[in-house]
């Protein structure tokens, strides 16, 4: 984690670079799927979320860049920066599996980001509150095109209602880290700058819930499941490396390269 | 401060009708509602403010580029390109003279009241008409296409697919 002598800005800078973490790795595997979409129509919906989570990632590292000044840029915390100073959680840089599991990574996400953003609108912060505004109008397509597809694919067929079960059960243990809130969100809560994640979570689930009913899928108990975390802390699963290896490769290779 | 280059603010308002969109080029910027605000600033700078339509549209860095350059070339030496997110762009912010070009260049403009803008799952539809033929028998076939500010439609009658420039 990034830590100057200012603590009080560093927990804001770490705040930002996790919102901005969570969409920018999110995007970056959900653009994987390019050119491989089941169909034409929602390989270019699963690029546009990607194109849309890229944006919100700009924002907040542009805004993040500017406070920790000196060489910071919004390049530079994308591309140079190793998995251990990432926060993002640990489900959004999970590998992709199969379309279902996608879908409902997805699906999962965006219900707790469009929680998190609506929050956000309230935020002392003119720029957090200003970025939460202009990214919920897109989330809010992502919460509708996945709730919709959750609900398609798991009462489809007997093979579709199959895999979104197995995804289902792949990425719940990874829900809760959403809602256990880092340092750096606990201060900036403090300071009326950041969402109380914890006080997301009943709302989070009743919206899951009734997706998944309808999806005629299982509705796991909350609080019976052991929950990963350690993203947010910069402690992540060995996916991350790979991922960024793959991201970072240009500008490591060769530094300060420019098109 | 009165400015030593000799152009209004209004004078630059229209210039700026010259600034188009690279992905949708029959759009100025004007036209697409994203310019808020010009300002002079001292004897020889102005201060531009856009907002983006898409916080990841690609196209606003071009269109930064192109006002700068637009405007350096006008004579001023100090250019300021100042993006804002809020308030957030809409639709509801295209005029009027936009909404006809597109018509013209085949992609059905923003509906004047937008009937789905919201939340439901599985919501209907909304009735758009066809660029092509006019008909309002038409069918959505997916909500993101070929940039993040269209949905894909399919005109029901004469079958052309389409574009819109959807709820926002």
């Amino acid at each position: 984690m990034y830590q100057p002598v200012n603590t009080q800005a560093a927990n804001l800078v770490n705040y930002l670079l996790h919102l901005g973490d969570n969409a920018l790795i999110l995007s970056q595997r959900n653009s994987e799927w390019c050119g491989h979409g089941p169909v034409l129509e929602q390989d270019i919906a699963i690029t546009n979320i990607s194109l849309d989570l890229i944006g919100q990632a700009r924002s907040f590292y542009q805004y993040a860049a500017s406070l920790e000044g000196g060489d910071a840029t919004e390049d530079s915390l994308a591309y140079l920066r190793g998995e251990r100073t990432y926060l993002n959680c640990l489900m959004n840089e999970l590998p992709n599996g199969d379309w279902g599991q996608t879908i409902m990574r997805q699906f999962f996400f965006s219900v707790y980001q469009q929680l998190l953003y609506n929050a956000l609108l309230q935020s002392r912060d003119e720029t957090v509150a200003a970025i939460a505004e202009k990214s919920l109008k897109e989330v809010t397509y992502h919460v509708r095109w996945s709730s919709e597809w959750v609900i398609r694919l798991g009462d489809g067929t007997d093979e579709s209602h199959a895999r979104m079960e197995k995804a289902l059960n792949m990425l719940w243990s990874y829900t809760g880290e959403f809602f256990m809130p880092a340092g750096y969100e606990t201060a900036a809560v403090a300071e009326g700058i950041g969402a109380d994640v914890a006080a997301l979570q009943q709302r989070w689930m009743e919206q899951v819930a009734a997706v998944l009913q309808e999806a005629t899928l299982p509705v796991p108990v909350a609080g019976k499941t052991w929950m990963q975390s350690g993203g947010k802390e910069g402690k992540h699963s060995e996916h991350l490396g790979f991922l960024l290896a793959e991201m970072q490769y240009l500008q490591r290779a060769y530094p300060g390269a420019t098109w | 401060m009165s400015s030593v280059i000799n152009i209004s603010v209004a004078a630059i308002w229209s210039l700026l009708e010259q600034v188009t969109d690279p992905e949708v080029p029959v759009l100025s910027v004007i036209d697409l509602g994203i310019v808020r605000d010009v300002q002079l600033r001292g004897d020889d700078g102005v201060e531009v403010t856009i907002t983006p339509t898409y916080s990841g549209c690609p196209a606003m860095d071009v269109i930064s580029m192109q006002i700068r350059m637009l405007l350096l070339e006008q004579g001023f030496k100090e250019v300021v390109v100042k993006q804002v997110l809020s308030p957030a762009w809409t639709t509801g912010w295209m005029s009027e003279a936009g909404r006809q070009k597109l018509l013209a260049y085949g992609i059905a403009p923003p509906n004047q009241v937008q009937q789905v803008c919201r939340q439901e799952l599985f919501a209907p539809h909304e009735a758009v008409a066809c660029p092509q033929c006019g008909s309002y028998h038409t069918r959505l076939v997916s909500e993101f296409g070929s940039t993040a500010c269209k949905s894909l439609y399919q005109c029901n009658d004469c079958h052309e697919p389409f574009d819109y420039f959807k709820c926002h």
